[in-house]
């Protein structure tokens, strides 16, 4: 009776087949890391369709509307606010007042049926993120939602992981500036700017569990 | 504690055997070949069947709990941990018999293991098994539970390398590693003589496969020989870290009981004495069951039993020292933990740890007591249930009476607690049946080592 031995034919497969398993198995690694730290997997860049075609670059922008016009209780509210038709209207009973781009919100308000913007910035919902604890103690908007004045069509700026979070939280000095400039975009912090603020309002950001996760 | 020589001149003399040298090595050979390759004993379906039943009840309890949640069991505020880590440090503890026998034996020459080494080792993955289960389940979010390795990830977040709960994951993953590897590698040329002596075709290439392609050429010999000696030495450490790291989840907290220095070295003697019983519960019947007894000898079983006074002793001396220690530190808390473990509302479960782990080993000072099969099965599994309260005395006597009295509390088990207790005996048991019948359970190679004509002419060595 002959034992089972390995056959002839497997000789190649350790060489062909197991070796560079082996080899390839780190580099496939490496890769797979890569993938999961590319922007695209963490939804920056993530641009939706809205129904109506606002132009943050325009209004933000060019026009040089305050942040806090449309998202009025940011500095009071865990959230910003997205404006209702009326803020709108406020300015489009005149200003193009028959734009056809514009015949949503005009439906929206006259009909009393709000319009349906689709999030960009979404947390998980098991994030509990307070927009006023941060804008009051001078988070600029653009550090965590990018050039907002140079977003026609807004999309996700930054990764919203929380290792993005809590880096800041564990050196918030980078990002902090005098509150009064909060809205400003593209400002640069003057030197030791962000170690007056820090100490003045005596920001600590905790880094507990329960900070967000509550 | 026998020796080679006594052990060999019964194999010599067992019927069959002629006194041809090679006919007792023909005889080692044939004897655990048929054990994995003839047909199908009657004992072995029944006591799959129950043992299948068993681990219904864990796949039934961890469904339950995996939908609904760890309210299932009684653990409560108070008592967060209770028979879940109880379970898990009793199943590691049983597995510390298998690598002091495979690892610190084989490196003190202790020729006697042979026969018991390859159901040792065995025995202690399937309880590293059984107890790996309870830290993952014991967290309510198992399918998180590869956090606990440490790797970079998008939520900035390592694990506490400051928390011997992380030690616990390397020392415990290392062990099952190790066991693992210690284990495959040394079945690898008794494999090999499954293979030769299966008739199958198709158990010639299982077997074929499993054996790696062993030839058992000198130079495979040699670096078998090599290999074993190296991974015995990796081993050795582990039976004294790993328990040593599973009481410091216990001994680094400031709770009253578990806070003390005596913790790791009272565990590890604790594991290798719980591991001694449950390798005597095991063997005992599977020597008369598989027709072993040529091999694994009464003597082997008394050796067993020794073993298990002189950690018995340790482990009754440690509850000794323990109780002292609490009165003479004149620490209030300390003491008033102990007298309420002995005389609260846990002391049937400390005086059920005392008798089963100090009374009933002094029995086997007897001949008589180790000698008899049945007594050795009954005074093993005592002392198993004995070790499996002494978890459960210091874990939950221990958190039932905390620092305020809002942390006061009792623990009731509920039926899911005790269906996942013997669903983790399903596990284990049924692991070991199939290794019983498939695998070769006595190291054939390293026994024939030890046997006299191996030394005949020329000295071993």
């Amino acid at each position: 009776m002959s034992r089972f031995l390995f056959p002839e034919w497997t000789q190649p497969l350790k060489k062909y087949v197991i070796t560079p398993a082996l080899m390839l198995g780190p580099v496939y690694i490496v890769i797979m890391a890569a993938l999961i730290k590319d922007p695209e997997t963490l939804r920056v860049g993530y641009m939706p369709e809205q129904p109506v075609p606002y132009s943050h670059a325009l209004h933000a922008g060019e026009l040089g509307l305050d942040c806090r016009y449309c998202h009025n209780v940011v500095e009071r509210s865990p959230k910003a606010a997205v404006p209702p038709a009326a803020t709108c209207m406020n300015c489009h009973q005149t200003v193009h007042p028959k734009s056809e781009k514009l015949l949503p919100v005009r439906q929206a308000f006259f009909e009393n049926e709000p319009l349906r913007w689709t999030r960009v910035h979404d947390l998980p919902d098991y994030v509990y993120f307070n927009h006023s604890a941060h804008v009051t103690r001078g988070i600029g908007c653009e550090s965590c939602h990018g050039r907002i004045d140079r977003m026609v069509r807004v999309s996700q700026a930054k990764p919203l992981t929380m290792a993005w979070c809590i880096d800041c939280h564990r050196n918030p000095e980078p990002n902090l500036r005098e509150p009064v400039n909060v809205t400003v975009m593209g400002y640069k912090p003057a030197s030791g700017e962000g170690a007056r603020v820090k100490a003045r309002l005596k920001i600590n950001p905790p880094t507990d569990c329960s900070t967000c996760h509550r | 504690m026998a020796t080679s020589s006594d052990a060999a001149s019964e194999a010599g003399a067992g019927p069959g055997h002629g006194p041809d040298p090679r006919a007792a090595f023909r005889g080692i050979t044939n004897d655990v070949t048929r054990v994995a390759l003839g047909t199908t004993p009657k004992w072995w379906y029944p006591a799959f069947a129950v043992s299948n039943l068993m681990l219904l009840c864990l796949v039934v309890a961890l469904y339950h709990l995996f939908t609904t949640g760890i309210g299932v069991w009684g653990n409560n505020n108070v008592q967060g941990w209770a028979w879940d880590i109880t379970n898990f440090v009793f199943w590691i503890g049983i597995g510390h018999a298998g690598t002091l026998i495979s690892a610190v034996l084989y490196l003190f020459r202790q020729e006697w293991r042979t026969s018991i080494n390859r159901s040792a080792e065995a025995m202690t993955i399937f309880a590293v098994a059984a107890a790996g289960i309870f830290p993952i389940i014991h967290t309510g979010r198992p399918w998180f539970a590869w956090w606990l390795i440490p790797h970079p990830n998008d939520m900035g977040m390592w694990p506490q390398f400051r928390s011997p709960l992380m030690w616990d994951v390397f020392a415990i993953s290392t062990y099952a590693t190790t066991s693992i590897l210690f284990w495959y590698m040394g079945m690898v040329p008794d494999l090999a003589t499954l293979r030769d002596k299966a008739k199958e075709r198709w158990k010639q290439i299982a077997y074929g496969l499993l054996c790696l392609g062993w030839r058992g050429s000198a130079r495979q010999w040699h670096r078998y020989e090599r290999a074993y000696l190296i991974l015995a030495a990796l081993s050795t450490p582990l039976v004294l870290s790993v328990h040593s790291v599973v009481s410091f989840d216990f001994a680094t907290s400031q709770n009253p009981g578990w806070h003390t220095t005596i913790l790791p070295p009272y565990f590890v003697a604790g594991a290798i004495f719980s591991g001694f019983a449950m390798v005597a519960t095991l063997l005992v019947p599977l020597r008369y069951l598989c027709g072993l007894q040529h091999i694994i000898k009464e003597s082997h079983i008394e050796a067993m039993c020794k073993i298990m006074i002189a950690t018995g002793l340790m482990v009754g001396g440690a509850y000794g020292i323990e109780l002292f220690t609490a009165w003479y530190s004149g620490n209030a808390a300390e003491w008033f933990t102990f007298r309420n473990r002995i005389l609260g509302e846990y002391s049937w479960a400390y005086f059920m740890m005392v008798s089963c782990n100090v009374l009933v080993p002094q029995f086997f000072w007897f001949k008589k007591c180790r000698t008899n099969p049945w007594i050795v099965v009954i005074l093993s599994i005592l002392i198993n249930v004995g070790m499996w309260f002494e978890r459960f005395v210091i874990i939950a006597t221990s958190l039932a009476r905390q620092a305020l009295p809002g942390m006061w509390g009792y623990f009731s088990p509920t039926r899911w607690d005790v269906l996942t207790l013997i669903g983790s005996f399903g596990l284990f048991f049924t692991l070991f049946l199939l290794f019983a019948r498939f695998l070769p359970i006595i190291a054939i190679a390293e026994v024939k080592g030890v046997l006299p004509e191996a030394h005949a002419g020329k000295d071993h060595h």
